[in-house]
């Protein structure tokens, strides 16, 4: 088939940051397919230089608008790490409550206003105002919840205040986290529409599937988000464990051309980190109730289509809210009360991991005797995904052109893909340096 | 504007975390809806893949200008808006991406080798109106939603906003706050710019200045007072307000 496609797609729009989606075809033969991100760096690295460790966690939050919890947490912990700080089971819970409340937050604003227009086929969910009112005040309002769920024991969701090295700098009442929970208990009716919002537009989901390594944090406890080990699981089902500290013999970070920021890979040419990954990995531990939807949705592991990561979303929107409520139970049955600060015990190098809602996230610091903070590294989701990102237009542009689908069709096709990776460009592109200097 | 019809609203980033924008996400269902009935979103592109070629009324940028490469698109937003407004502390002071401004070897220093690639280019962290005219700024790290939407109400009746123009301290005392100083910390609110509310001391962590210094900073009394009252070494005392306001301070480059 002769056929000639040029699409270029400058500055990807409902995704955040800057990313080109660029495909060449010429008499019927690709020339070149490439997600390329050119996304202005910021030299991360630079500004931590020389900052004393309670401040770190404040510059490095500034990485992402949308995961600043997720960034708060991961520098909280590698400082806490290198500090020799062990924090209070009632931290720990505390903290993998507001880990929750940002995933869900993130899950909702992806779900509803990056991939929902897609799938009610408009530009986005402004025309759906008038439409689809109810869809779209449910969002806000789910929305809004996230964000005072976080802020309740964070202080702020964008750039936390209180989430500080050794636990926290302020608390809430009681009364106020007893009302908390009852909230995520009252929330059980929006839950229950956005699922069936979902799956009224679930057939709409492209089918496209292809086989690739997925990572993400492991624990025996639980399903991991604010803590646990590096876990893979490979296309034929075979698991492998390291620690966090080893982080870097399995991202094995690389520059390339057409991109600001950098890629990784570990066993296969690339990997993917996010909700897919995470519900690749840790099934068995999710909630009852985001199982049973996902049994409902006939969606289970090992899943090779990169489109249903929106999906694995969904289900845990539900686990997150569910989990909450058994930790905040555990919480207020244990005696909630608020507890002084955990003091360093030492100072050198620590690394830190959560999952942020694209994935796994790493951070690393050095400290000297002064507690002065002397080099760092962060690993971002969205790097660690862009390499699987390329793989997979290498996949299915073939595919789609074999497909006789039409130039729009294609573009389309390609757009989704990328959103479905629900891209955090900024954090990609942060560039934090990998090598310490003394 | 005509009173009649709804202001075109287009928001735009550069060099930035996108937070700003995130918040807008978090203003609860009737504000947002609310905000509907007065204003037209017509370029967003994190959230529309809407684009216009009509003129904008209220411009809102978001992010530092670092690149010259950037300044071409900067001008055209200006070219095409009636009114812009820096977005956010790294809009309005270039924020937290000017903390790298005073040293001259962050490139090498995040890439090593690959440093002198072209696309890997970037100049030091400035304001917008370092590149175009700006006509109002919403500061802070984030951005207040409560201003922002205070704002737009001010400019869709045709009156001037105002920004707040006093130090933290103001806010700290009109919330009873204890201040830092009094519970052997440390904190930036005598010099920074108020209108936040002071979230941070009340959450028990300094400020931070994030909207940038009020207009009459008195940096030697800061550095003297970080010392002598907050315990800080010399070189902290001389540094801790590069975080927000590196492109503020009297050694700014």
């Amino acid at each position: 088939v002769s056929r000639n496609i040029a699409i270029n797609v400058h500055h990807l729009t409902r995704v955040e940051g800057h990313g080109n989606i660029v495909v060449n075809v010429t008499d019927g033969k690709i020339e070149k397919m490439q997600w390329q991100v050119p996304e202005a760096p910021r030299f991360f690295e630079a500004m931590i230089r020389g900052r004393h460790y309670t401040e770190v966690a404040r510059i490095t939050s500034r990485i992402c608008g949308i995961c600043a919890i997720g960034h708060t947490l991961a520098s909280v912990k590698a400082t806490e790490n290198a500090l020799g700080i062990d924090v209070t089971p009632q931290t720990f819970k505390l903290r993998t409550v507001i880990k929750h409340a940002e995933n869900f937050d993130s899950h909702i604003l992806h779900i509803y206003f990056l991939v929902a227009p897609d799938l009610f086929g408009a530009p986005s969910v402004f025309p759906l105002v008038p439409t689809h009112t109810e869809v779209v005040v449910r969002a806000l309002r789910m929305k809004r919840f996230a964000h005072e769920w976080g802020a309740l024991l964070a202080g702020r969701t964008t750039h936390p205040t209180r989430v500080i090295p050794g636990g926290f700098a302020e608390y809430p009442t009681e009364a106020e986290l007893k009302n908390l929970r009852q909230r995520l208990i009252d929330l059980q009716p929006d839950l229950d529409a956005t699922v069936q919002t979902v799956l009224s537009v679930a057939h709409k989901v492209p089918s496209f599937e292809r086989q690739t390594e997925y990572m993400a944090l492991s624990s025996d406890k639980e399903y991991a988000v604010y803590d646990g080990v590096i876990q893979t699981v490979m296309p034929d089902g075979k698991k492998q464990r390291w620690p966090v500290a080893e982080y870097k013999s399995v991202t094995n970070e690389y520059v390339v051309p057409q991109s600001t920021a950098k890629y990784s890979k570990n066993k296969m040419g690339s990997y993917m980190a996010g909700a897919l990954a995470r519900f690749n990995n840790n099934y068995d531990q999710l909630h009852p109730e985001a199982k049973k939807l996902a049994e409902a949705l006939k969606f289970k592991p090992l899943c090779f289509n990169p489109y249903m990561n929106s999906v694995a979303q969904l289900v845990e929107v539900v686990h997150t809210a569910k989990d909450s409520i058994r930790l905040l139970d555990e919480v207020l049955r244990d005696g909630f009360k608020p507890e002084e600060l955990v003091k360093p015990k030492k100072f050198g190098r620590g690394q830190g991991s959560v999952e942020v809602p694209r994935g796994i996230l790493f951070h690393e610091y050095d400290y000297d005797e002064e507690g002065i903070c002397r080099g760092g590294n962060c690993i971002i989701p969205t790097n660690q995904n862009h390499g699987n990102i390329q793989l997979d237009f290498e996949a299915l542009v073939p595919r789609l052109l074999a497909a006789k689908e039409d130039e729009k069709a294609i573009e389309l096709g390609l757009e989704m893909l990328v959103r479905a990776y629900d891209p955090c460009i900024s954090c990609s592109t942060h560039y934090l340096k990998v090598d310490f200097k003394r | 504007m005509n009173a009649k019809k709804k202001a075109r609203i287009a928001f735009f980033d550069f060099a930035c975390c996108e937070g700003c924008q995130v918040e807008l996400t978090n203003l609860s269902d009737p504000i947002f809806v609310g905000l509907l009935d007065h204003v037209e979103f017509v370029e967003w592109r994190e959230v529309m893949k809407e684009q216009t070629t009509e003129p904008i009324d209220i411009a809102f940028i978001e992010g530092s200008f670092t690149r010259e490469s950037d300044r071409a698109r900067l001008e055209d937003i200006r070219n095409r808006a009636s009114i812009v407004i820096a977005y956010g502390a790294c809009s309005a002071t270039a924020g937290i991406n000017a903390m790298k401004n005073h040293t001259t070897d962050y490139g090498e220093f995040v890439y090593g080798k690959d440093a002198a690639m072209p696309h890997l280019d970037s100049q030091k962290a400035l304001p917008i109106s370092a590149a175009i005219k700006v006509d109002y700024a919403l500061h802070g790290c984030p951005i207040d939603r409560a201003e922002f939407v205070r704002v737009v109400s001010d400019l869709l009746h045709g009156k001037q906003p105002l920004i707040p123009n006093y130090p933290v301290c103001v806010e700290c005392k009109m919330r009873e706050t204890v201040c830092r100083y009094d519970l052997d910390d440390h904190c930036l609110g005598l010099v920074a710019r108020a209108g936040c509310g002071a979230p941070c001391p009340a959450d028990g962590i300094p400020c931070e200045a994030c909207r940038g210094f009020w207009d009459n900073p008195n940096e030697e009394a800061l550095e003297e007072i970080l010392r002598s009252k907050g315990g800080l070494s010399a070189e902290r005392a001389r540094d801790k307000s590069r975080m927000f306001t590196a492109t503020m301070r009297r050694d700014a480059k």
